[in-house]
């Protein structure tokens, strides 16, 4: 059995070595490990998520991916999307967001929307100072503020928007070689049909002359 | 040699003697961890009836689940025990492969057990801090529990994206692979665990202090322990045998090998050593995870995520969570939300007995044996 009280000394001898290895620690493992916030600013991990952003390619007005399809809107677990599609001058609906807020005061930042979004258009920022005065308006974040460019992505997110550039070249070359077969096909058959009616024409063209 | 109780001449005097005195502990109380209530009799300082309250922080989760789809119900998953989201997440997701008959691949299985045992190290790693600011030692040790669970939070973060909110399960798998490096830095991370384990007990162990405030404090027996329905590390410290790693057998676990520790008394000194014992035997899970982790794919292509109607029934899928039994009863109608969605929460379950391990001990004590049946009131109210 040990000294009475020995517990406590080895106790306290951990805790020095803690304090004095806070300073003087050679292998800094034990090192003062708080950051200084407003002055020492945190290197956010790649992968870092707070809130959700739009893409757009080259121009925020015709280059936005989004085409108010309002599958995040429904997906969403808080319900803090919201989403009008846009009309043109006759009323008819386009593929486009008229109005794309985000509630921010409600957005739980689980990245759900990201993941059902189709059409690439939807991603996480990794922002973290949002605060604002007002409580209630200044929260919602507009079309205007959540447009981001893409190069803003590749530079947050370097990986991720690799991939998603490789998987839109990809879809944009299937597209592409999808069109030119199917273009292709509509050309062979138009020349099938234009062959199919001068066969047509001259067999019947002895006939003609009687007519 | 015995303590007599004292009884002041002024009281005597008036004719008081000791009284019986009513006292609500909580909800904002430092030591009742998160918005916990008890109101408690005292004779004097002993306790002679419990009566826990909650309630404070329910957010009408089951039922918000029921007007959400499948997928949706996955990040309110993470807030129940704040603490440990990876392994709710793996609870519902397990419920719901069960109603549905999803085969999960093998390198997810995998991934599920790191994560699930880096969640249980750092589940165990805060447990140590916050028994400690339970019994007054608020510094040291919470300081340096704290500073080593951010390791482990660092590397949720650089997986999911997130140090706690991770919403990182999938239906038949997890939502995204691990980075490259990761695996790297996770193995040299739980190397240097042991090490920290060491320091702990080497200051919190053999500490006459503690041992007086622990042992033989809030005993309870086996046969108690399992009447209640307890599970988990408090209902091991009883001496009872049943871990669900074991029991079910599910996921990889069979395949590793790892020993379940046991109390003998059941006392809060037990269930203290449980937690070292438990992270202990978690490094083991993870090292031959980490030796034996496969290539492959790492979500069940056939399983669907948006728009996921499983078939008509019901299914129980429970898991051993850091803190116990954590099971998702679900039943399906076919359609795309569920039709009722109840959670088994450990935590709830385990406070079910405080009253028992409470009476008779002092008011001082209370604290202590709350803290070492470790709830998280985010699972208690849901």
């Amino acid at each position: 059995m040990n000294l009475p009280g020995s517990g406590i000394f080895k106790g306290m001898a951990v805790t020095a070595l803690n304090f004095v290895g806070s300073f003087f620690d050679p292998k800094r493992e034990k090192r003062l490990i708080t950051e200084q916030y407003p002055e020492e600013r945190p290197t956010l991990v790649e992968t870092s998520r707070s809130f959700p952003f739009l893409i757009f390619d080259n121009d925020p007005e015709t280059g936005i991916r989004c085409v108010a399809c309002k599958i995040c809107e429904k997906e969403c677990p808080p319900q803090c999307i919201y989403i009008v599609q846009d009309k043109d001058a006759n009323g008819k609906a386009i593929r486009r967001p008229a109005i794309f807020d985000i509630d921010i005061s409600v957005c739980m930042g689980c990245q759900i929307c990201v993941e059902v979004c189709p059409f690439e258009s939807i991603r996480m920022d990794n922002i973290y100072e949002v605060s604002s005065y007002g409580r209630f308006g200044d929260l919602v974040i507009h079309k205007n503020q959540l447009l981001k460019s893409n190069e803003y992505y590749r530079q947050i997110h370097p990986t991720e928007a690799a991939e998603t550039d490789a998987r839109i070249e990809a879809a944009r070359i299937k597209k592409a070689a999808a069109a030119k077969a199917a273009a292709e096909k509509a050309a062979a058959a138009k020349a099938a049909k234009e062959a199919e009616a001068k066969a047509a024409a001259t067999t019947t063209q002895p006939e003609q002359p009687a007519q | 040699m015995s303590f007599q109780p004292h009884t002041s001449s002024l009281s005597q005097a008036n004719g008081a003697g000791t009284s019986t005195l009513d006292v609500s502990l909580g909800p904002q109380h430092p030591s009742t961890h998160g918005v916990f209530r008890m109101n408690v009799r005292m004779e004097g300082e002993t306790i002679t009836k419990l009566q826990p309250v909650f309630g404070y922080l329910h957010r009408n989760h089951e039922k918000l689940a029921e007007k959400m789809s499948w997928l949706a119900c996955m990040p309110y998953t993470d807030r129940l025990d704040y603490i440990c989201p990876i392994t709710n997440n793996w609870a519902y997701a397990r419920a719901v492969e069960t109603l549905a008959g999803i085969e999960v691949p093998e390198r997810a299985e995998y991934i599920r057990v790191i994560v699930g045992e880096l969640t249980r190290l750092q589940n165990h790693t805060a447990f140590l801090g916050f028994i400690l600011g339970d019994m007054g030692a608020w510094g040291s040790a919470l300081m340096y529990a704290f500073r080593e669970r951010e390791k482990i939070l660092d590397l949720f973060e650089w997986l999911t994206g997130a140090r706690m909110m991770v919403n990182y399960m999938r239906f038949g798998g997890v939502r995204c692979d691990l980075p490259a490096g990761w695996l790297e830095k996770a193995r040299a991370y739980v190397e240097t665990y042991p090490a920290f384990l060491d320091e702990m007990e080497a200051l919190l162990t053999g500490n006459e202090i503690l041992l007086a405030r622990l042992q033989g404090v809030g005993v309870l027996s086996a046969e108690r322990a399992i009447n209640g329905g307890l599970s988990g590390p408090v209902l091991r410290a009883s001496g009872v045998d049943y871990d669900i790693r074991k029991v079910d057998g599910y996921g990889v676990y069979p395949r590793l090998k790892f020993r379940v520790p046991r109390g003998t008394v059941g006392d809060c000194f037990d269930r203290f050593m449980m937690r070292i014992l438990e992270a202990r035997e978690s490094i083991e899970i993870l090292r031959q995870a980490f030796a034996q982790i496969p290539e492959g794919p790492i979500v069940n292509p056939a399983a669907k995520q948006r728009g996921f109607k499983p078939p008509v029934g019901e299914a129980y899928g429970r898991i051993e969570g850091p803190k116990g039994e954590l099971g998702f009863h679900l039943i399906s109608d076919g359609g795309e939300k569920p039709a009722r969605y109840h959670i088994r929460p450990p935590s709830l379950i385990n406070l079910t007995l405080l009253e028992e391990m409470c009476v008779g001990t002092k008011i001082a004590d209370v604290m202590v044996i709350l803290g070492s049946i470790d709830i998280v009131l985010g699972e208690v109210d849901r």
